[in-house]
């Protein structure tokens, strides 16, 4: 058996499918925050895996991901900044409730 | 043609990148939640290191499950009771998002299938990319040199650390 480009990116379609599902039916900001995670993830991996497949010889995709990689964690403590944030104003963390930016 | 290990390796990597990216979404308590995302990002950089990247699997594990994943079990431990499940899903929203997750899944899948012939390309050989090369790549101004995209995430971090502290702090 010989295990080719697509086997890679199937898994990889399928966290990001899961990530849509997470992101739609979630309320909670955080759930929300950890399925955009996993749709990050996925593009990671397709970069990584196109990359190593296609183009062995550069690192084109390799250093995408680690640039994705470092502006996925700033993006994250940035948004649980503001989540914190609305947390103390609200008590509550659910998209639904927070449809004001000021009150 | 692989090695058998490779291909056991391959097949438990897939399975638990699928499994655990499904019980992410579908898990009701959201401490458990991020521990499947955890596992998650463990298995994606299981990848990184089969496809012969150690250096990216490295940064993934420290940065994602050293980093964010910390900082998600502490928000989350900041602003929900531990042992608490999120209410039953309304139907309808949860047919939007199986709606939605299943129109991107035949689209990009049916891509897939229709470029078989690209996506059948085997894996070539390579030589693991060292530390030295690397850095270099990462300091250089050159062609494929990328010292400019890593000047300016520093400065991205050190906008993101500013405002983290601004937005969070209390008044």
């Amino acid at each position: 058996m010989d295990i080719t480009l697509i086997y890679y990116l199937v898994p990889s379609l399928i966290m990001f499918c899961c990530g849509i599902y997470g992101f739609l039916t979630r309320k909670n900001m955080i759930a929300m925050l950890i399925s955009l995670e996993l749709m990050l993830n996925a593009i990671d991996i397709n970069f990584v895996v196109f990359n190593r497949f296609l183009y062995p010889g550069s690192m084109e995709g390799m250093f995408f991901t680690l640039f994705a990689i470092a502006i996925a964690a700033a993006e994250t403590a940035i948004a649980i900044a503001i989540i914190i944030n609305i947390f103390r104003a609200d008590k509550n963390i659910n998209v639904e409730d927070a449809s004001q930016m000021k009150n | 043609m692989e090695s058998a290990g490779s291909i056991i390796m391959y097949w438990i990597i897939a399975l638990s990148i699928v499994i655990f990216s499904v019980l992410t979404v579908t898990t009701r308590r959201i401490l458990r939640s991020a521990t499947f995302l955890l596992f998650t990002l463990f298995a994606a950089a299981a990848l990184y290191f089969k496809l012969d990247y150690e250096f990216l699997g490295a940064v993934q594990i420290a940065v994602y499950a050293g980093g964010i994943v910390v900082l998600f079990v502490f928000s989350i431990l900041l602003t929900s009771h531990p042992g608490h499940k999120s209410e039953r899903l309304v139907s309808h929203r949860k047919w939007i998002g199986v709606l939605a997750a299943l129109a991107a899944l035949v689209v990009t899948g049916g891509a897939l299938i229709s470029r078989c012939g690209l996506a059948c390309a085997s894996l070539p050989e390579m030589s693991n990319p060292t530390m030295k090369t690397i850095g270099a790549a990462m300091m250089g101004t050159g062609s494929e040199q990328y010292l400019l995209p890593f000047e300016a995430i520093s400065v991205l971090l050190l906008a993101c650390i500013i405002g983290g502290v601004v937005v969070a702090r209390k008044r």
